[in-house]
C-alpha cells in the first residue's frame, strides 16, 4: 500500500505560543498512501503539531517538509501551492455558514480552477456522494447535524483531489454510532484513494487502532512511541501503557510544591 | 512594575499599528488582483452584496440622521447669528458645515456602528470557528477573500452615502429657514448653490474615502485577531467601534488641517 516515498517529514520541530513551548523537538514521517494517526491526550500538543503541518503556524526551529518543500521557511506563494495538495477537515468542521453545503465544496474549485460551472457542479456532487451527503447539496451548514457537518467538511477537503488528507479530531463531539460512521468513511477513503496519505489527530483509541497504518503517540510535546498498531499495543513505555489502559494521572503528592503554588 | 507595564503597552501599540499597516498594504494590493473575469467571480458577487448591505441598506438612517443634524446646525447657528441680524447666513453655515464636515463625519459614525462592528463580529466568529484557518488551508488568503469585497464595496458606497447625507443635511437646514424666515425651498437652494464651492463637496468626499478605508481595515483587523471564543468576539466588536471612531477623528483632523493649509 505505502510506496515508501515521504509526503510529510517533520524534523526536530520546536514550537510554542508566547513563552510556552508546546512541541519539544518532534520528528515524524508520513509516507505516500499511508494512514498515520497522531494519538495523544488533551494538551499533549497533537493539534499544535497538525497546525504546523498545514502551515497555520510556523515553528521556532526545525523543518517541516511537505512534498519536499520546507513550509517552515518557504514564501506564502510556495506555501499556498503546497496547500492545494492538502485537504483539511477541522474539528468543528469550519464550514462557511453563509454558503450552502454544495457551495462550500465547490469553493476551492471555483477559486483555484477555471473549470466550467457545470463541471464544478458535477464534481461537487461526486464528492458529496463519496461522503454520503448527496441529498444535502442545497442545505446550509446550520441545517445539518454534527455528523453530517463533519462529512461535508471531508467532502470539501476532498474537493481538490488532495494528496494528503488531514483530520483534526474527526469524532470529537459525536455519539459513538456517528463516530463509527466517520471511521468507516475514513476507511472507505483509504480504500478508494490508495495513493493518498491520511493524517488523523485524535484521542480516540478505538478509532486509532481501526484506521491507522502507523500510530504516533504524543505526550507533553514529545513523540514517545511510533510504529504499527501491534508495536504500540505491546509497548512497554509507561506513559503509553497509561494511555492505552486509561489510567488517570496520580494526584500530586508533592505537598511543598502545592503550598508554593498556593502562596505564589 | 510600572516600567514593565509601560513597556508592554508600548509594544502592544507598536504591534497594533504595525499589524494594521501590514493588513492595509495587503488589502490594497489585493484589490488590484481582483479580476472580475477570471477566478474571482464569487468575490464580485460578494462585493455587490456587500454594497447593498453597507450602502443601500444604510441609506435611510444616514439620510434621517443627516437631515436632523442639518436642522440642528441651523438652529444652533441661528441662536448666534440672530444677535447680529444675520439670520440669512444660516443657509451658508449649514451648507458649508454639512458638506465639509458633518456629512462625512456623521456618515462615518453611522457606518462604524452599522458595518464596522458587523465586520469585526462576522470575521471574529469565523476566526473562532476555524473558518479563517480553513480558508488558509484551502490556499485562499483571508484578506483577499474576506476584506477585499468589503473594502471595494465601502470605497464605492461611502462617497455615495456622503452625497446623500449632504443633500439630506442641506434639506434639514431648509426646514428651519422655511419655518423661521419663510424662505422658499427654491430660494434656499439657489443661495446654497451660490455659496457652496465644488471644493467643499470634494474635500468631504475625499475624507469619506479615508474614513471608509479605516472602518474596513480596523473592523476586519479586530475580527482576524480575536482570541478566546465568543467573549473575544464581543470584545473585538467593541474595540473595532472605539478604535474606528478614534482613527476617523484623527484622520478628519489631519485632512481638515491639510485642506485648510493647502487648499483654501
Amino acid at each position: 500500500m505505502a510506496d515508501g516515498s515521504k509526503m510529510i517529514e517533520v524534523r526536530n520541530v520546536i514550537a510554542g505560543y508566547g513563552n510556552r513551548i508546546i512541541l519539544h523537538g518532534v520528528s515524524l514521517d508520513v509516507r505516500a498512501g499511508e494512514t498515520m494517526v497522531i494519538l495523544g491526550g488533551s494538551g499533549s500538543g497533537k493539534s499544535t503539531l497538525l497546525r504546523h503541518i498545514v502551515g497555520l503556524e510556523r515553528p521556532r526551529s526545525g523543518q517541516i517538509l511537505v512534498k519536499g518543500v520546507d513550509i517552515a521557511k518557504c514564501s506564502r506563494r510556495e506555501l499556498n501551492e503546497v496547500r492545494k495538495a492538502m485537504g483539511v477537515s477541522f474539528q468543528g468542521s469550519a464550514l462557511f455558514n453563509s454558503m450552502t453545503v454544495g457551495d462550500n465544496v465547490a469553493l476551492p474549485l471555483r477559486e483555484h480552477t477555471s473549470l466550467a460551472e457545470s463541471t464544478i457542479r458535477l464534481m461537487t456532487r461526486i464528492k458529496l456522494e463519496q461522503v454520503g451527503l448527496a441529498p444535502c447539496e442545497n442545505y446550509y451548514p446550520s441545517q445539518l447535524s454534527g455528523g453530517m457537518k463533519k462529512r461535508a467538511a471531508v467532502a470539501r477537503a476532498l474537493a481538490m483531489d488532495p494528496e494528503i488528507l488531514l483530520f483534526d479530531e474527526p469524532s470529537a463531539g459525536l455519539d459513538p454510532i456517528i463516530a463509527a460512521g466517520i471511521d468507516e468513511l475514513i476507511l472507505e477513503l483509504k480504500r478508494a484513494f490508495t495513493q493518498m496519505s491520511i493524517v488523523v489527530v485524535t484521542h480516540e483509541l478505538a478509532s486509532a487502532f481501526l484506521i491507522a497504518d502507523r500510530v504516533a503517540v504524543v505526550d507533553k510535546g514529545r513523540i514517545i512511541a511510533i510504529g504499527r498498531m501491534e508495536e504500540i499495543r505491546s509497548s512497554s513505555n509507561p506513559r503509553v501503557r497509561q494511555f492505552l489502559d486509561r489510567v488517570p494521572d496520580p494526584v500530586s503528592a508533592d505537598q511543598e510544591a502545592f503550598l508554593e503554588r498556593l502562596i505564589e | 512594575m510600572t516600567l514593565t507595564q509601560i513597556g508592554h503597552s508600548t509594544i502592544e501599540t507598536v504591534e497594533y499599528v504595525g499589524g494594521l499597516t501590514i493588513q492595509f498594504g495587503r488589502g490594497v494590493a489585493a484589490v488590484f488582483r481582483l479580476n472580475p473575469f477570471r477566478g474571482s467571480r464569487l468575490r464580485w458577487h460578494t462585493t455587490i452584496r456587500q454594497m447593498a448591505v453597507v450602502g443601500v441598506e444604510a441609506l435611510p438612517v444616514v439620510c434621517l440622521i443627516s437631515g436632523f443634524v442639518g436642522l440642528i446646525m441651523a438652529l444652533q447657528g441661528a441662536y448666534e447669528l440672530k444677535k447680529f441680524g444675520a439670520l440669512q447666513y444660516v443657509v451658508s453655515l449649514v451648507g458649508v458645515s454639512i458638506t465639509r464636515e458633518l456629512g462625512p463625519l456623521m456618515t462615518a459614525i453611522i457606518i462604524i456602528g452599522r458595518s464596522g462592528s458587523a465586520f469585526a463580529a462576522e470575521i471574529g466568529t469565523m476566526t473562532v470557528t476555524e473558518e479563517v484557518d480553513a480558508l488558509r488551508t484551502m490556499a485562499l488568503e483571508p484578506v483577499d477573500f474576506l476584506l477585499v469585497p468589503k473594502l471595494v464595496a465601502m470605497m464605492v458606497m461611502m462617497p455615495c452615502l456622503v452625497i446623500a447625507a449632504d443633500t439630506a443635511g442641506i434639506l434639514g437646514g431648509a426646514v428651519f429657514t422655511y419655518a423661521s424666515l419663510g424662505m422658499s425651498l427654491r430660494n434656499y437652494l439657489s443661495i446654497t448653490s451660490e455659496v457652496l464651492l465644488l471644493r467643499d463637496i470634494i474635500t468631504g468626499l475625499i475624507k469619506s474615502l479615508a474614513f471608509g478605508m479605516i472602518i474596513v481595515q480596523v473592523g476586519c483587523f479586530e475580527g482576524f485577531h480575536v482570541r478566546g471564543g465568543p467573549e473575544g468576539v464581543g470584545r473585538a466588536t467593541t474595540k473595532a467601534v472605539v478604535q474606528s471612531i478614534f482613527l476617523v477623528i484623527i484622520a478628519d483632523l489631519l485632512f481638515t488641517a491639510f485642506f485648510y493649509l493647502f487648499w483654501s
